[in-house]
């Protein structure tokens, strides 16, 4: 790989030992693909944040990167396994809560935001088209490539970091033109609404994607999409496929820029939708918890659950998971306040992927695809996808 | 005989080769506080890695698989080498962050089960003695 004076004086330590080993790891990275280069990050997005997934080990890594590692570039955080002010009334233990606590400090040390949250893109770590990023996190990465047209890989954990003590990542993948083609064309024939649908929609791609061993789909007949659609559409495409980038006609900037597919080209119609929405329903199934917020919840969302919980009182446990800044701006508004009366519960900085609730409820209702998925594979739920008028009038029943 | 590869992290080691065919997942797949494979049904089930050099196709499973490999450095039960035939990201940055000597891009057909061998990570290569 060719460096430039300062990507090599970082690997031979005149940056410090952080910056050192993060460079060990990107030019390593670099040379496994075949980058010729490294390019500037505008921003980095890091996951492994949940005490749940680091454990002891990715903790002991992060504090002693954050001896001397300085971000050089914006960065913040995937959801973490609590909420940081709240975590008591949501049931989550004193020794958990330290331990979360701990990775969260050494990332602040480090300079990272930690505003622990999924969708970085609406809260400021907001990249434009075209410029280079290090994401991790599947949904984020499959927003920044296809919907604003920016660029990354999908990294991990110490990838990410690396980028972020650095500024830098190895030019190859999603970086370069070649390989944002799309490859399988989907003809949409029926339409698509609501944050529930598109995720429905994601899986149906995602899993044809798997079963053809493709990666890139590119999606026609969707005239109208809502940034909330499409960011479940990224979170369930990403999930069941592995999809870091998507094109859809006449939706995401880069749909023109590159040749139709014409190899494979799939059909899709109000059957396949049914018939996917039936596979996110578990038989025998008793809801005892309701959530909404995968991936975190917008303005525009949280308004919409406040209208349609007013003057009413849930009975089941309802969580509404989304970004610090976000619930700051609806406790504003009196949205929350709306909310919280009604007896729903804010879970800020969190979500129910990452939380450590594994067999606290027998039965979840979500309006994403994405938290079907990790809801019965991770935390052994049994599910139920619907609207989010759908989740509300089962909350309250 | 000696295998010439290709360098993922730099470092020699000289130990007995424990030789798969299956591939590994560090996060779940091993027991970082003993060492041993745990994953059901794999080849080296019950067995120790600690010490030993390595040997198996490729990588898999999630991500955190790095820090788990970093964590077994730090309980000294980690392998003492790492060679496979091609190497995936998780397993490249756990040996980075753990600085544990690796080669890839080797024939591992020719490496056998308690073989002595010699991993020279900085040239990239694997010397079967």
């Amino acid at each position: 790989m060719k460096l430039t004076q300062e990507e090599q004086d970082m690997l031979d330590g005149k940056y410090g030992k952080s910056a050192k080993k993060s460079m060990e790891i990107l030019t390593t990275l670099g040379e496994i693909f075949d980058a010729e280069c490294m390019v500037d990050v505008y921003g980095v997005q890091i996951a492994g944040v949940s005490y749940a997934n680091l454990g002891e080990a990715g903790l002991e890594f992060l504090s002693e990167m954050a001896i001397d590692g300085k971000v050089r570039v914006l960065t913040t955080l995937n959801p973490a396994g609590m909420d940081r002010e709240n975590w008591q009334e949501l049931g989550i233990d004193k020794e958990f809560a330290k331990n979360q606590n701990r990775a969260i400090d050494a990332f602040a040390k480090m300079g990272i935001i930690t505003t622990c949250s999924c969708t970085p893109y609406l809260i400021g770590n907001a990249p434009h088209y075209g410029q280079h990023l290090a994401w991790a996190e599947s949904s984020a990465v499959c927003y920044a490539n296809s919907v604003i047209g920016a660029r990354t890989n999908r990294e991990g954990g110490p990838s990410a970091l690396a980028s972020a003590l650095t500024g830098k990542t190895p030019k190859y993948g999603y970086h370069l033109d070649e390989n944002r083609h799309g490859q399988v064309l989907f003809k949409t024939n029926t339409p698509v609404k609501g944050t529930d649908e598109f995720g429905v929609l994601g899986k149906i791609i995602g899993d044809k994607l798997v079963e053809l061993g493709k990666k890139i789909p590119y999606i026609s007949g969707i005239p109208l999409a809502t940034v909330e659609e499409l960011k479940s559409f990224c979170a369930s495409v990403a999930t069941y496929g592995g999809t870091a980038l998507f094109h859809m006609e006449g939706i995401t900037p880069e749909y023109n820029k590159y040749p139709i597919p014409k190899d494979f080209v799939f059909e899709i119609n109000q059957d396949d939708l049914d018939k996917t929405r039936a596979e996110l329903i578990d038989d025998d199934l008793e809801i005892d918890f309701v959530s909404i917020g995968c991936p975190h919840a917008s303005i525009h969302e949280i308004e919409k659950i406040a209208r349609l919980l007013e003057g009413k009182k849930v009975k089941k446990e309802f969580w509404i998971t989304t970004a610090r800044p976000t619930k700051r701006i609806v406790d504003e508004v009196g949205y929350s306040k709306i909310i919280e009366d009604a007896g729903a519960k804010f879970a800020a900085d969190t979500c129910c992927v990452v939380a450590p609730i594994k067999g606290r409820f027998k039965g979840i209702m979500v309006d994403s695809a994405k938290a079907c998925y990790y809801g019965r594979a991770k935390n052994k739920f049994k599910v139920k996808i619907g609207s989010i008028e759908e989740c509300i009038e089962e909350a309250i029943k | 005989m000696k295998l010439k590869g290709r360098k993922i992290y730099k470092g020699t080691a000289e130990a007995e080769a424990i030789v798969t065919k299956d591939g590994i997942s560090f996060y779940g797949g091993v027991d970082p506080d003993t060492g041993e494979v745990v994953e059901v049904g794999h080849e080296l089930e019950g067995q120790s890695i600690t010490g030993k050099v390595l040997v198996f196709p490729t990588g898999k499973g999630s991500t955190v698989g790095s820090y788990t490999m970093y964590r077994m450095k730090k309980n000294n039960t980690a392998p003492a080498a790492i060679v496979n035939k091609q190497i995936d990201t998780i397993v490249a940055v756990g040996c980075i962050i753990s600085e544990i000597p690796c080669v890839d891009k080797i024939d591992i057909n020719k490496i056998q089960n308690g073989q002595k061998i010699i991993v020279n990570g900085s040239e990239g290569t694997v010397e079967v003695k």
